[in-house]
Formats: C-alpha cells, sequence, structure tokens
C-alpha cells in the first residue's frame, strides 16, 4: 500500500515536471512585454529579469526558475519563500506567489461554501430517488437532474445575476471587501452567495446522479436480501448496509469535485467579481503577464493532477477491502 | 436376419427429385445497425433530442444564407432594439417595453411619429404623482424601433439626388423638414432631430419637455420649423408634406441645408433605412449594443461551432482509432510508451493548451484554427482510450486467431475483424465531443481568451460577453445565446444517452 502510494506520487511529480517544462519553453517563446511602461519601475523589472536570466538560453532559464522556486532562506527570509518572479504588467513590481496567495482564500471560500452546500442536497437527493426508484419521484428528479446537467454553469450564473441581484436586489453585486469582513462571517457569506449558488447547481446535479446510480446498484445486492432476511427493517438495513457500501464510490467523487472545483469556477470568478484565482488567471491572459500566467499553469495542472491522484487513493482508505496495486 | 449383408434392392431413394435444403427463413436479418436505429426510435425523449439538434442545425446553416443581416451590418440607431416579430407581434413580441417616464419624456416619445402619422408610445399604462415636488411620473409602453424617430444625415451631391428620384418614384416621404433649432447640439436629448416641435427650454441641455401643455398634463405640440422664402432652398424639389404653416406667408419649410461637402436632411429613420437596405428593420432577438441582429449573429456563431466541432470530431475520430488501435493491438512496449505520452498529454489542463495556442498562433493563422488545434490536441485520448479498451477484450478471441491463422494482415486484423466491435462506441463518444466542444468554444469566447471581435465573425460565446455588460437593462441580448446553448446541451446530453442504449450490445432485446 505505502510502496503504490509513493509510487503513485512519484509518478504524478514527473508527469508534472514534463509538462511544467513543456509550458515553460512554450511561454519563453513567446515575445516578451515592453518593461517600460507607466507606474513601474523599471530598474526593479530589469533587476528580476536579470536575475531570473532572461538573457540566458531557455534551458538555463528554467534551472533558475526551478532554483528560485526551492528557495530556502536566501533573500534575507526564513524557511521557504519561492520566487516565481515580479508582476509585470499587472500588480507591478509585486512578488507573484504573494498575489496569488493573497487571492487564492476567495477561490477556496467559494467553493468550500458550494461544496457545503451541495453535497448534503445532492446526496440527499440521490438517496431519495434511489429509494423510489422508477416511481414519479425518481422520474421526476431524474429529469431534473438531467436538465441541471447539461446547462452550462454560466447560464446559471447569469440567471442569478439577474434575478437575485438585479431584480430583486436581495444580494450585493460584488464581493465585500476583506478589510470589512472576514471569510467566514455573514457579510461575506451573502456577497459570496451568488456565485455560491451557480456553483451549486451542476455539483447537486452531477451528485445526485451518482448517488442515484450507486445506491441503486447497492440495493439489488444479495447481502441486502440477506438482511432484511435474518430480520433487519428495512431502514435498518439501507441506513446499515445499503448506504455505507456506497459511500464507497460517493466520497472520492466529494472529494475529486472539490478539488476540481478550484480549476472550473474560472468563468462564474469573472461573471461575479470574485477576485479570486480564476479572475487572475485571465487578466494575466488578457495583459500578457508572463509571470502570472507561468505560475498559475503550474497552479492549474498541479491542482488537475493532485485531484485525479486523491480519488484514486482515497478509494484504499476509504474501503479497506480495495488493495492499491495489487495485481 | 443378417444385418451384414443386407440386399441392395431393399433400399429406396426417399426423395430422388428436387433439393434438400433448409428453408429459407421469412424475416430479415436484423443488422447491427438496423437493430440500434430500432432500439433508438424506442427511445422517445431520444428522438425529440434528435430533432431539437437537427432544427438548431438547419436555424444555425440556414439562417445566416437566408437572413438580410449580416455580421458586420452594426446599425448606430438601432442599438439593442428589443425583440420584434411581424408574425406573432399579439404575443407581446412586439418589441415594446414598459418604461418610465418624466414629463419631459413623455413629451418627447408622445412627439416622435405625430407628424408621419404613428406614435412610438404605444400605450400610456398611468402615471403617479409624486406627492412633494409634484412632478408626474408615466409608465408608457414605448416601441423601441419607433422610438429612433428622425435622425440627421449628410449627404453628398449624388447620394441626395438619389434619394430624391427614390421619393419621387415610389411616393415614400424620407426627408422631413429640418426644426429651426437643428443647428443645436442638445446634450440632453441624445438625438435632436426629434425636437421639432416648441420646447419650454431651447438651451443645450434641454430636458425635451414641449412648451404647451393642456389641463391634463398631455403636451400640445407646436411646429417650430426652420423657414425660408425660397421653397426650394437646399435645391430641395422632392416631396413636400402638406404641413400647416407652411407656405403661410410666403414661408416655406426647409427640407435641406446646403453645406461644404453636400446635404444636410432630417430623414425618418425607418424609411431612411428601408431605402438603404431594401427593407425595414425586424430584429427577431432584437440587437446588441452594437446595432448586430441577435438572430443572424446566434446563427453564425453556431454554424461557427458546429463546424468546428464537427472538424475536431473527425479528427479527434481518425488520430484516436489509429493511436487506440496500434495501442491495443500491438501491446506491449509499445503500448506502454504510447499510454504514458497520451497520458502526460492529457493531464495539461485544457484551458492552458487553449490559452498557449492562441497566443503563438492566433495572429498567424487566426484564432479559430488555432483554437481547432487545442481541441485536437488533447481531444482525441478519449477516443483512443475507448479504442484500446476494446482492442483488449477482443484481440485474443478465437475468431481473430483463427483470422491470423489464415494470413491475414495486421491492418485487416485491426480494421476487419477487431475494430468493428468498437463502432457503437466510438459513435456515442464522438458525437458526445461535439457538445462538449460548443461548451469550451463559448466558455474560451466568452473570457475573451479566443478573441474573435477583431475577425469580423462572432460566435455564442461573444454574444454572452455583449450581453453581460448589460444584462439589467437589456436581458434579451444576454437571453437568446443562452438558451440556444441550454437547449443544444439539454438535447445533446439526451440524444447521446439514447445512442449510447442504442448500441449497447447487452440491451439487444432487453424490451422486447
Amino acid at each position: 500500500m505505502l510502496k503504490y502510494v509513493i509510487k503513485r506520487i512519484l509518478l504524478m511529480f514527473v508527469t508534472f515536471f514534463i509538462i511544467a517544462t513543456m509550458c515553460f519553453v512554450l511561454i519563453k517563446l513567446l515575445p516578451l512585454p515592453n518593461a517600460k511602461a507607466q507606474g513601474r519601475d523599471i530598474n526593479l523589472v530589469l533587476e528580476k529579469r536579470k536575475q531570473m536570466g532572461y538573457d540566458k538560453p531557455i534551458l538555463t532559464q528554467y534551472a533558475i526558475y526551478w532554483k528560485n522556486i526551492f528557495n530556502f532562506g536566501s533573500n534575507g527570509s526564513k524557511g521557504w519563500s519561492p520566487d516565481f518572479g515580479i508582476g509585470e504588467q499587472m500588480y507591478i513590481s509585486q512578488s507573484v506567489f504573494d498575489v496569488i496567495k493573497e487571492k487564492l482564500p476567495y477561490t477556496i471560500v467559494v467553493n468550500l461554501y458550494s461544496i457545503l452546500i451541495a453535497v448534503p442536497i445532492g446526496v440527499l437527493l440521490g438517496i431519495y430517488a434511489a429509494l423510489r426508484k422508477n416511481r414519479w419521484q425518481d422520474h421526476f428528479v431524474s429529469t431534473a437532474v438531467m436538465l441541471v446537467v447539461s446547462v452550462p454553469s454560466y447560464v446559471y450564473a447569469f440567471l442569478v445575476q439577474y434575478f437575485l441581484c438585479f431584480k430583486t436586489g436581495w444580494f450585493p453585486l460584488t464581493v465585500a471587501s476583506r478589510e470589512t469582513a472576514t471569510f467566514f462571517s455573514w457579510v461575506m457569506f451573502v456577497s459570496m452567495f451568488p456565485a455560491v449558488l451557480s456553483l451549486c447547481f451542476g455539483t447537486i446535479a452531477r451528485l445526485c446522479r451518482f448517488t442515484r446510480a450507486e445506491l441503486s446498484e447497492v440495493l439489488t445486492g444479495d447481502y441486502l436480501l440477506l438482511a432484511r432476511t435474518k430480520g433487519l427493517t428495512k431502514n435498518q438495513a439501507i441506513t446499515r448496509h445499503a448506504l455505507r457500501n456506497a459511500m464507497v464510490p460517493i466520497l472520492p467523487m466529494i472529494l475529486g469535485e472539490f478539488i476540481g472545483i478550484l480549476s472550473g469556477s474560472l468563468i462564474i470568478e469573472g461573471i461575479f467579481g470574485i477576485p479570486g484565482i480564476g479572475k487572475l488567471y485571465i487578466t494575466s491572459i488578457q495583459l500578457r503577464d508572463y509571470n502570472f500566467f507561468m505560475a498559475l499553469t503550474f497552479f492549474y495542472t498541479l491542482i488537475g493532477l493532485v485531484a485525479n491522484l486523491v480519488v484514486d487513493l482515497s478509494y484504499g482508505f476509504i474501503d479497506p477491502r480495495i488493495k492499491m496495486g495489487a495485481k | 436376419m443378417d444385418y451384414n449383408n443386407l440386399p441392395k434392392d431393399k433400399f429406396v431413394f426417399a426423395r430422388r427429385e428436387g433439393k434438400i435444403a433448409d428453408k429459407k427463413l421469412d424475416t430479415k436479418p436484423v443488422g447491427y445497425f438496423r437493430d440500434a436505429l430500432r432500439r433508438f426510435r424506442k427511445n422517445k425523449s431520444s428522438v425529440v433530442a434528435a430533432f431539437i439538434i437537427l432544427i438548431l442545425f438547419l436555424y444555425a446553416f440556414l439562417v445566416p444564407i437566408f437572413s438580410p443581416y449580416t455580421v458586420d451590418d452594426r446599425d448606430g440607431y438601432y442599438k439593442m432594439v428589443l425583440p420584434k416579430s411581424d408574425l406573432f407581434g399579439w404575443l407581446g413580441w412586439d418589441g415594446c417595453t414598459e418604461q418610465q417616464e418624466s414629463q419631459a419624456g413623455y413629451d418627447y416619445y408622445c412627439s416622435i411619429g405625430v407628424e408621419y402619422g404613428t406614435s412610438a408610445v404605444r400605450e400610456v399604462r398611468g402615471s403617479t404623482v409624486d406627492p412633494n415636488t409634484g412632478n408626474v411620473n408615466y409608465k408608457l409602453y414605448v416601441d423601441s424601433y419607433e422610438k429612433v424617430g428622425f435622425t440627421y444625415v449628410d449627404l453628398t451631391e449624388e447620394e441626395y439626388t438619389a434619394l430624391k428620384e427614390y421619393q419621387n418614384n415610389t411616393g415614400i416621404q424620407v426627408v422631413y423638414p429640418m426644426p429651426a433649432n437643428y443647428k443645436t447640439t442638445f446634450v440632453a436629448v441624445t438625438n435632436g432631430a426629434n425636437l421639432w416641435y416648441k420646447l419650454a427650454d431651447e438651451s443645450d441641455t434641454t430636458s425635451g419637455e414641449a412648451r404647451d401643455h393642456d389641463e391634463n398634463g398631455r403636451p400640445i405640440y407646436t411646429a417650430d420649423y426652420l423657414m425660408k422664402k425660397n421653397i426650394t432652398y437646399g435645391q430641395y424639389d422632392s416631396l413636400r408634406l402638406d404641413l400647416p404653416g407652411d407656405g403661410e406667408g410666403g414661408l416655406h419649410y426647409v427640407y435641406a441645408v446646403k453645406n461644404q461637402t453636400g446635404y444636410h436632411l432630417r430623414v425618418l429613420y425607418k424609411e431612411y433605412y428601408n431605402y438603404q437596405n431594401g427593407h425595414y428593420a425586424t430584429h427577431l432577438f432584437g440587437t446588441n449594443q452594437h446595432g448586430q441582429d441577435i438572430f443572424m449573429c446566434l446563427a453564425y456563431g453556431a454554424r461557427l461551432s458546429f463546424m468546428l466541432a464537427i472538424a475536431v470530431s473527425i479528427l479527434n475520430l481518425i488520430i484516436g482509432v489509429i493511436y487506440g488501435s496500434v495501442e491495443g493491438f500491438y501491446g506491449g512496449t509499445i503500448d506502454l510508451v504510447m499510454e504514458r505520452i497520451s497520458e502526460v498529454l492529457g493531464e495539461i489542463p485544457f484551458i492552458v493548451v487553449a490559452t498557449l495556442f492562441q497566443m503563438h498562433l492566433a495572429k498567424k493563422v487566426g484564432p479559430i484554427p488555432s483554437l481547432l488545434f487545442a481541441f485536437v490536441l488533447t481531444g482525441w485520448i478519449g477516443i483512443a482510450y475507448r479504442v484500446r479498451t476494446q482492442f483488449y477484450r477482443f484481440k485474443n478471441q478465437e475468431y481473430v486467431l483463427a483470422a491470423r491463422t489464415l494470413g491475414a494482415s495486421d491492418k485487416r486484423l485491426i480494421f476487419r475483424h477487431i475494430f468493428p466491435n468498437a463502432i457503437g462506441t466510438i459513435i456515442t463518444s464522438t458525437v458526445l465531443i461535439i457538445p462538449g466542444c460548443f461548451y469550451d468554444e463559448s466558455m474560451l469566447t466568452y473570457l475573451g481568451i479566443v478573441n474573435l471581435e477583431t475577425s469580423g465573425t462572432t460566435s455564442v460565446g461573444t454574444l454572452l460577453s455583449h450581453g453581460q455588460t448589460y444584462m439589467s437593462t437589456n436581458p434579451h441580448i444576454l437571453l437568446f445565446p443562452a438558451l440556444f446553448i441550454s437547449l443544444l446541451m439539454i438535447a445533446f446530453n439526451l440524444f447521446g444517452n439514447g445512442l449510447r442504449d442504442a448500441f449497447n450490445p447487452s440491451l439487444r432485446g432487453a424490451d422486447e
């Protein structure tokens, strides 16, 4: 088991390294934006470019880039202080890593809220549909899920924004500032709610569909019949046997949804003006700030890889019967 | 009896004439596709979905051909006009909207159309008086096409002559008399050409309020046109309106003013539009803030997406099938290496791929081809994976061994004997590439990563991003593209489900 986990993690890093190298080379081949622009400390930019080795061959630059990422204790800082360069077109002369560190909580909090809302609703709806299989309740839920899954998430965002923000004015149009509200305060939650809601629809529908499929498969199992035969009531049999078994594939899926959603909220962040990672990424592309673009590309790649890995490995941790890596 | 030596003559032929053969089957054999089609037809929702897709497809391909508008038609006056249908106007699809207006707005909108016998205000739906200020607030039902009203145009000598000729030939009045205050540049009211009546305030910042009102607050318009002694002032010798006050005291209304480059005229915009384009403006889905017809632009964008998606699915199919076949058929080291390559490629986030392709190639080959490359770079992996799985399932079966023993080549084994087994899943996943493409393309153009603004084309995502800016005031710009893509996605998902069931051989005969 441990050996398998280590092997998978190593493989993941190899994959990451290959992708990172390709992206680095491709981004470096792009024409460099002009260092001279208003409001920019040109000396700092040139100094930084020199330090990042912009005049050296690309592979040397790549080595310097990695060296700067694994930056322990130099620059007078304690511990790990990775250096991804500085903003040249946006957040000018600020450390890329610091800006990302500052934006990341917004994205995480929005996703956390949406998962917290979506998981109970999705799973409960799925259980309900599975228990009422082939009756009208099931057909209703399944049809609704079918429709909700198909519609792109930005359409929900438009609907939510139009009806809940413009028409009724129940929710503010912008996210509360961090100076006035902490992340887990009520004001922040209310201001993020439209975005959270728009993200929820898809997650609820996917979870519901998955739960329904898993649970209705489990419900046909022989051991459930046995449980009933030995005298358990239907509810007992479902909660003690069916649900526990159905949860084995559902929990990894929830994990995957959470990690995956981090990279999936690009468009939602744009619509609701959430100052998160997605917005940063889009702006970095529009303004051609390659330092940000590079760092965020690495980030998204890593997120995708970690999500896959965590989902695969979690099966083994959740269900002791599954032997990871067994031939 | 001696059974070992039976005499030959004891044996009689049972039937000498006619051949003994199996009876021919009366029923027709049911092939794979016929069977799939039969099962597909049983699934009513999928059939409906297929029809919806067909309708949307026809809409996307036929409307750009037959529509009088093009993507480049950006009308500066019919901006953000509402959806209007000549056939279904009675359903409320009439290009009108309810809006709140002050006395000045009421006077302004009511004045439009008085000269040519209609009105921009279809209906006054009540009014409220503010108890504190005494100001009246009107609820008006305004026609978004009529409210454009008049506009000033500057024509060259030839254009002016042509317009006069058109008027003389058709008898349609396009040019209307100039208001006396035509030289003023009104700041408050965007279109000064509509202020033909006596105003309460004639300064640049006029609100458009009329000078006189009756006791109910209704405006009494007094025409206030520019007048000259010479009836052909501005060399206008075409149709004249029979307006009160024209010709009184030897003074005539002025229809055109000559300036350095040509002539300055006041035209009724809807007639002028008809004169220029050969039809009146009727936008089924309204127009956006650039004055583009949404009905046409949406079809155009959808056609682009359809063509892109179909091209992507064909390319993915070809690459995926070849790659997956080679992987699955040869196995071993080849499979291992190829599988690692596709794994690494598949792990690159699509958004990164698309962005990099745009940055590198958009200037050289255009945004659409570079988007196509981005789709193809990673899109085939899913199909290759499915093909590979099928090959692993079938390549060691006896019939393949038999074919190999008989001397069939690798190519023949792959494409003749193993590949047909995978056809069902491949068709399904190829079809399902199309909605994925639509979604990704709309997302990328919406986010502006793929920028189509400069290339004289449009897409669903571009239309959505146009609409988002004006969502609070003009939701119709957003509504139709969003509706289109939602409908398409739902239809494709239903269709895909039906297709998957139809091609699933384990369901064969399950519900008969």
